[in-house]
């Protein structure tokens, strides 16, 4: 990883491009759909491949830590909406797995993430706070388990207001 | 991603073996039903052997309870006959389950809590009340902070140990020289 690839990432403080994929064959998610509340974007190489299935067995065992700071997360690779099924039924995964296939790359490439020599996504994470806007962003090393301690710190430097947990004078928790 | 140190520290609430002022601390985050844990169980027995007074070693929980069924019960009942029974109760508790890696079923959880002297009753009211739940949950997330990307991890004085702990030969010169180096213990 160099710089100049890092920087290609879209920055911290600009808003999320839209995406609109398909998270199951006969199904598509929307990234705005998630607003009004954190939203964990993880780009990856493939399903199956032994470092991925790491990383993607770990986030899948953080899910309650998710939940406490009301973030959804979302996977995103090059493999189809059946291949991602296979793999999420296998890995027994509790977040959608978004098939960047048709045009193949094309979201990636809008988030500075897709490798064109490679054919498939980079490893990159970006935290977007519920306005939708990026809050942090990092481009892994392609065969390193980047670990969850980043997106944890950068969760946990959101306001409540930016995690959608800001709590009126009743103490109702709004957007949720 | 992470800088590569323990956070936090080695602290009080941690299970504790060996020398309290032992020149290098060894902490493991590890999972009772992961094969490679297993595996590092058995190089740990032959490595701190001949490095007793030289290395504490810590262990802290880091269970893969989506992948590993038997994962977390097991370390909430480790917990639990630490709770009832105390430290070294622990550590006969610890190596057990290791030991017995395709048996972690309830039962069999309770008789190893016997055999680690803890009234079985006692660990299986903390198994069905969650009371061992949250000290285990601290830990997988005291290796989250610390960027814990897998299990076994090992931090070596409080810093991530990316040498070879499959071979017990490496493992043991990379603890002797941590020890020589006298690297201040953990922050």
């Amino acid at each position: 990883m160099t710089d100049t690839q890092a920087s290609r990432l879209v920055p911290v403080g600009s808003t999320a491009p839209d995406l609109e994929l398909r998270s199951a064959p006969d199904q598509t998610t929307r990234l705005t759909s998630f607003r009004g509340r954190p939203v964990v974007l993880v780009f990856y190489p493939a399903d199956w491949s032994p470092v991925c299935g790491d990383q993607v067995a770990l986030y899948n065992e953080m899910w309650r830590e998710f939940e406490d700071y009301n973030a959804q997360l979302l996977g995103i690779s090059v493999d189809g909406a059946w291949c991602h099924r296979a793999f999420a039924e296998a890995r027994k995964l509790r977040f959608p797995l978004l098939a960047d296939f048709e045009p193949k790359g094309h979201v990636s490439r809008r988030y500075g993430a897709y490798r064109e020599k490679d054919g498939f996504s980079e490893r990159a994470l970006f935290v977007i706070d519920a306005d939708g806007l990026v809050r942090w962003n990092y481009l892994s090393p392609i065969g390193v388990n980047p670990g969850a301690d980043g997106i944890f710190e950068a969760l946990e430097s959101l306001s409540p207001e930016q995690r959608g947990q800001a709590t009126s004078s009743t103490g109702k928790v709004k957007n949720s | 991603m992470s800088n590569g140190l323990l956070n936090p520290p080695v602290g009080p609430a941690d299970h504790i073996l060996g020398p309290t002022h032992a020149p290098v601390t060894l902490l493991e985050y590890g999972d009772y039903e992961c094969p490679h844990c297993g595996r590092a169980h058995a190089v740990l027995q032959t490595v701190l052997s001949g490095l007793e007074e030289q290395v504490r070693f810590i262990f802290r929980n880091f269970p893969l309870a989506e992948v590993h069924p038997h994962a977390q019960v097991g370390a909430e009942a480790a917990e639990s006959v630490a709770a009832h029974g105390g430290n070294d109760a622990f550590w006969t508790m610890h190596d057990t389950l290791f030991e017995n890696q395709d048996a972690l079923e309830l039962d069999d959880l309770l008789e190893y809590a016997l055999a680690a002297g803890v009234e079985p009753a006692l660990v299986s009211g903390d198994l069905t009340s969650g009371a061992m739940t949250s000290r285990v949950r601290k830990d997988f997330r005291s290796g989250i902070r610390s960027g814990v990307n897998g299990t076994p991890t090992f931090f070596v004085n409080g810093r991530r140990f990316s040498g070879n702990w499959t071979d017990p030969i490496a493992f043991a010169a990379a603890l002797h020289e941590a020890a020589r180096a006298g690297t201040p213990a953990a922050r």
